[in-house]
């Protein structure tokens, strides 16, 4: 049966590398169907049509778009993301620290808020329709439904303005002190981390009740078994699979709340350089942050869709 | 409980009752849903100052009998400004829900009857679109062709099209095993037939509540665009590009910063409640 | 202290989705004795399980007991609390469920499943439990006792699940079992050794049993006594020889009756000059999935079926699950189109496709389905599906339209003033007579009958059979009646072709179904059909290697 598993698997990545592809297609062409000519755009108008030509020639913008498209994805594989339009300078510089500086802020999100949000998701729906479930679901449906930059407003007029703990909108440059670091990293983590944890409680929840409902679980009630032998022995075994799944799923909601994040507080991230690239239209630039944020996406479901293969016990 | 409970089935009354007990939550949320709507609609009438005049010299003034909602950061008031917003924030995503729903029931229910090789393409392309972040995807097509209301609302539609297309394809996959489809395609029923008449009444439910939430997912989208300056555009503002344009405000906790996300917040969670009230005939099945 | 369980008064009260507060069981008292098997006998909805659960200290989520007692060895158990109702679960009362499939829990062994009930309450060590296991795995007939229990519960068969389940019920030593419908999901062959092992199980230990289910030829094998009931109330309790033979309550009377419907006469005055048969199958082949070059689909479920209906003639499918019957009506149907074959309807070949046959060849074949729940559109009005076929197929509109449902309404015996409900608000007999009438609608020739009354009660069931033989008389009608259910095809019947593993394996007169058939298999299903005798499965002889030939399980 494990063969069934690998085949089902293997089936999953490849299904994984072809939308890489379809993603990088769209996005290419999305970033082409800009009008007028870049060239032209680059080098101002008092540019003289020969600079122009040579430019184009350089850049190969004399090629169709398909080729150009050839081209620029085999780059991309062989790590070379080409050079900003504006500054010149290549993009695998400029985007380096930044991405290191969005992972740390997701890293520290993760940590904090996946045993939070799973500890709340699993026991409101062990103690479903209680007064705790209920404060539980509000909280994670009032969270959802509303923009991430008002969560973010919410965090500083609570922790800053009212309580004064944490300054509103700085985010130094050059951390020195762990204090400073804590202090820089606290509002965007507390931010993204409603976020996320919202999500993941919601969707945690949901998977233990689907497993707390089953035939299995009232046939443990009638032997007898306790509360908590129901919960632990028969319900969470099966919940497994669908609560990782939950968690990598939330986690791709990071993606969506970092650029935000990093707007409100001025945090020197990924996101922030892709906006002031779009600010710009610096094209290549744009292109390859949003190859990295749909890869780090693609990659969360993936792993969330493997999990839900692994885990599924008919198939051991 | 999935097992069968031994009820007697509960004498029916003639008529399709609508006594659903409708809980209070329910009520207002529609209530604060249709006062919004009515708002857009009537917003240059009702709002007490023009919306593009400075008419404090005080900027991020406070709530006062005069502005209600304070004063913004040029000193125009924020009460008018919100009622305005309104028009955009609603009227851009609903016609943005609109077309999507359009386009993912009508894709959705066409590809669960026809199956085969037309469902398999098209159900792995909407896939494959879904795994672009919807922000990303508004990000990348914002910089490429720019920001005018039509091209928000077309692109709205484009990034909620796919988990439209999604639901509906499941819905109608369900419907379409029933009995029932199979006996109006043994009598010979042509596809319109099959769609309109058999799979549509038993989708529509679900498919309903589907809109709210996704209506919901849109207006957020469209709030963050504006909050970072790639959604609707100045002089005209949504909800989204107030609190963009009153950040300055936050040190110090302006009400200009603070009432354009209460109302969204009122919006989304209005409908959010709307739909978890609903009878649960309605609701079946719409949670995926 | 007499009696183990006595129940006084009691009324149960359940909730339904709108909310309202209905009272599922009146006013029920009753007594089981020590060692005695007791059976709860009624249709869906007459609150059985309802009351064999709440033995157990246990009513599903909406239902509450309002009034009365229920007391297990003298201790009243509802009104325990919940660690006490917990700590006779399984020890004193245990609950072996209809569908063993799901009361399993994947991801764990079924051993360590098995001997749950001791570890909860610390009965015995383990591996004592284990030894304990095996020897009930061994009392109840299950094939390799020792390593059955190493096994996941999707590893083993549905038959096997049930009776592990027992097992897992009995290992506590309760003095009471609660069996809901036990069978009820099992093919008759399985159901034989099923309810064999259970009661040889429970004779042996003498333990008390509480038996649920809608089956009086079941119930006859196993109970000392039947209570029956409807409607949350009991109609009649009595001796298991008693009930089946002297019955007393009315209702009881139609429950045995509609167990054997008269049988079929046949038309009088037949024409009985040859005519072409109404509808030749020759050697179908169908199936799912790829079909293959040589025309082979790469499932097969059906394989090389032939027979012919003569005009006016019933013919009767059966066979056991999975045993292709309900393809072949799809088949025929066109629905699934078929690899091989040949399809003849009144001498002129259809086309194996529905898509590419005129409207004419699709009107005069018409397909009724088993569950009228599916097979009518919830969101229509039942004038509005009744309508569809007349508009589809003859064109008609207006006045003659309403004239023309209130006619099929009074053909299938419904009142007229149904046509402005919608299929929800009908009783499932009322479905399916619609389901019917939408067939008539379309004036077929043949009406393929899909296991059309396994859905219903017993007495329904029998009605709608009755209905059939009206129409025919009146109409001129052909059905192909597609059953697993011998006594209702026998009901009905000229002929009877018997299938098994998508092979026609004979086709015999109804009649020689009590025994002279020829081939063996058709014998093995004919003999496990239990009868209304409550010696029938002591006296009942089959060869295991029969059984095992013919188990593709």
């Amino acid at each position: 049966m494990n063969s069934l598993i690998l085949r089902l698997a293997a089936k999953r990545l490849v299904i994984a590398f072809l939308t890489l592809l379809f993603v990088a297609f769209t996005i290419f062409f999305a970033t082409e169907m800009l009008p007028g000519d870049v060239a032209e755009v680059l080098l101002g108008q008092a540019a003289t049509p020969e600079a122009v030509a040579g430019l184009r020639t350089a850049m190969n913008l004399d090629q169709p778009a398909f080729l150009r498209f050839i081209y620029w994805l085999g780059e991309l594989f062989t790590g070379d993301f080409g050079v900003s339009y504006v500054n010149k300078l290549p993009i695998a510089d400029l985007i380096g620290g930044r991405l290191a500086n969005s992972l740390k802020l997701a890293g520290v999100t993760a940590v904090i808020s996946v045993p939070i949000a799973l500890a709340l998701g699993i026991t409101a729906a062990i103690k479903r329709g209680t007064l705790y479930d209920r404060i539980v679901s509000i909280f994670t449906i009032s969270v959802i439904s509303v923009p991430e930059f008002m969560v973010a407003t919410i965090a500083v007029i609570v922790f800053a303005v009212y309580l004064g703990w944490l300054p509103a909108l700085s985010m130094a440059n050059e951390v020195t002190s762990i204090g400073g670091l804590l202090k820089a990293f606290a509002m965007p983590v507390i931010t993204l981390s409603f976020v996320v944890s919202a999500q993941m409680i919601r969707m945690s929840r949901a998977a233990v009740l689907e497993t707390l409902n089953t035939p299995y679980v009232e046939m443990a009630l009638l032997k007898g078994a306790s509360r908590r032998r129901m919960v632990l022995r028969h319900a969470l075994p099966n919940a497994l699979g669908p609560i990782v799944n939950a968690v990598a799923l939330s986690l791709s909601y990071l993606l969506g709340g970092v650029i935000i994040v990093e707007t409100i507080f001025n945090y020197p991230g990924i996101a922030k350089l892709m906006l002031d690239a779009v600010s710009t239209r610096d094209l290549p630039l744009i292109q390859s942050c949003a190859m990295i944020f749909c890869l780090a996406y693609l990659l969360l479901i993936t792993i969330a869709d493997l999990v839900a293969i692994i885990s599924n016990p008919r198939l051991q | 409980m999935t097992m069968t409970l031994s009820l007697p089935k509960p004498q029916k009354t003639r008529l399709p009752r609508f006594g659903y007990r409708f809980p209070l939550v329910g009520v207002i949320s529609f209530l604060i849903i249709v006062a919004w709507i009515l708002v857009a609609i009537f917003a240059p009438f009702i709002a007490p100052h023009p919306v593009g005049d400075i008419v404090d010299f005080d900027f991020f003034g406070p709530m006062t009998a005069e502005f209600p909602l304070g004063t913004d950061y040029l000193g125009r008031d924020m009460l008018s400004r919100i009622l305005l917003g309104a028009r955009y924030t609603v009227g851009i995503s609903l016609a943005a829900v609109c077309l999507a729903c359009l386009c993912g029931i009508t894709l959705g229910m066409t590809a669960a009857v026809i199956g085969g090789w037309f469902d398999t393409v098209l159900s792995r392309t909407l896939d494959a679109l879904t795994s672009i972040p919807s922000k990303i995807l508004a990000l990348v097509i914002v910089a490429a062709v720019g920001s005018s209301i039509p091209i928000l609302i077309v692109t709205l539609a484009i990034i909620y099209t796919p988990g439209c297309y999604r639901i509906a394809r499941a819905l109608a996959v369900n419907i379409n095993t029933m009995d029932y489809v199979t006996v109006a395609r043994a009598r010979g029923e042509g596809l319109g037939y099959l769609i309109r008449s058999e799979i549509l009444p038993g989708i529509i439910g679900p498919v309903l509540a589907d809109f709210g939430l996704r209506f919901v997912f849109i207006v957020l989208l469209l709030s963050s665009m504006s909050f970072l300056g790639l959604g609707v555009q100045p002089p005209f503002a949504d909800w989204g590009a107030l609190v963009k344009e009153n950040i300055g405000g936050l040190s110090f906790a302006a009400p200009a910063v603070i009432f354009p996300s209460i109302a969204i917040a009122s919006l989304t969670i209005s409908v959010n409640l709307l739909i978890d009230n609903l009878p649960q005939k309605i609701r079946d099945r719409s949670e995926s | 202290m007499s009696n183990l369980v006595e129940v006084r008064n009691l009324r149960v009260n359940a909730k339904t989705d709108s909310g309202r507060t209905v009272e599922i069981i009146r006013n029920v008292s009753f007594d089981i004795a020590e060692g005695e098997i007791v059976a709860l006998i009624g249709e869906s909805g007459s609150g059985k399980t309802t009351i064999a659960l709440t033995l157990m200290g246990y009513t599903r989520s909406g239902c509450r007991i309002v009034e009365g007692s229920v007391k297990l060895a003298g201790q009243e158990i509802s009104a325990l609390p919940e660690r006490k109702r917990a700590s006779k679960r399984g020890t004193e009362v245990s609950y072996v469920p209809q569908s063993a499939a799901a009361s399993f829990n994947p991801a764990h062994r079924i051993m360590d499943q098995v001997i749950e009930v001791t570890k909860i309450h610390h009965l015995m060590p383990i591996e004592q439990a284990r030894e304990k296991a095996v020897e009930l795995f061994r009392g109840l007939a299950l094939p390799d006792p020792d390593t059955i229990g190493d096994r996941y519960p999707h590893q083993v068969s549905g038959g096997q699940l049930q009776r592990l389940s027992a097992a897992m019920a009995l290992i506590g030593d309760p003095k009471l079992v609660i069996f809901d419908e036990p069978t009820t999901a099992l093919d008759v062959t399985t159901q034989v050794e099923v309810l064999r092992a259970f009661k040889s199980v429970m004779k042996k230990g003498a333990i008390a049993g509480v038996y649920v289910s809608h089956d009086l030829a079941v119930v006859a094998q196993i109970a000392d006594r039947i209570i029956v009931l409807k409607n949350g109330e009991i109609q009649e309790v009595g001796l298991t020889t008693d009930i089946v033979q002297r019955p007393q309550h009315p209702y009881t009377r139609e429950l045995l009756d509609a167990f054997e419907p008269a049988p079929r006469v046949p038309i009088a005055g037949g024409r009985n000059e040859p005519e072409a048969p109404l509808l030749v199958v020759k050697d179908i082949v169908a199936g799912y999935g790829k079909i293959g070059n040589a025309r082979m689909p790469s499932l097969r479920v059906i394989n090389k079926v032939s027979f012919e209906l003569p005009r006016g003639k019933n013919l009767g499918i059966i066979g056991e699950s999975g045993c292709g019957k309900s393809t072949l009506a799809r088949v025929i149907a066109g629905i699934l189109p078929a690899a091989q074959g040949q399809i003849l309807f009144e001498g002129k070949p259809l086309d194996p496709d529905l898509r590419k046959r005129s409207r004419n060849e699709l009107r005069e074949i018409q397909i009724v389905f088993q569950s009228a729940d599916t097979a009518l559109n919830p969101a229509k009005s039942i004038a509005d599906i009744l309508a569809r076929p007349l508009i589809f197929y003859h064109g008609i509109g207006g006045k003659q339209l309403e004239a023309r449902v209130d006619h099929l309404l009074d053909m299938v015996r419904l009142p007229r003033a149904l046509r402005y409900r919608r299929p929800g608000e009908l009783s499932g007999g009322q479905k399916q007579r619609i389901n019917l009438a939408r067939a008539l609608a379309a004036d077929a020739k043949l009406i393929l009958c899909d296991e059309i009354t396994s859905a219903l009660d017993t007495v329904v069931g029998a009605a709608i059979i009755e209905l059939l033989k009206e129409l025919q008389r009146e109409l001129s009608l052909s059905y192909l009646f597609i059953s697993h259910d011998l006594s209702t095809v026998r009901a009905i019947c000229d002929e009877v072709a018997v299938m098994y593993a998508g092979e026609k394996i004979e086709q015999l007169n109804p009649d020689a179904m009590g025994g002279e058939a020829s081939h063996p298999y058709s014998r093995l299903l004919f003999a496990s059909v239990p009868k209304l005798d409550t010696g029938w499965l002591d006296s009942l002889e089959q060869d295991p290697a029969l059984l095992q030939a013919y188990s593709r399980r």
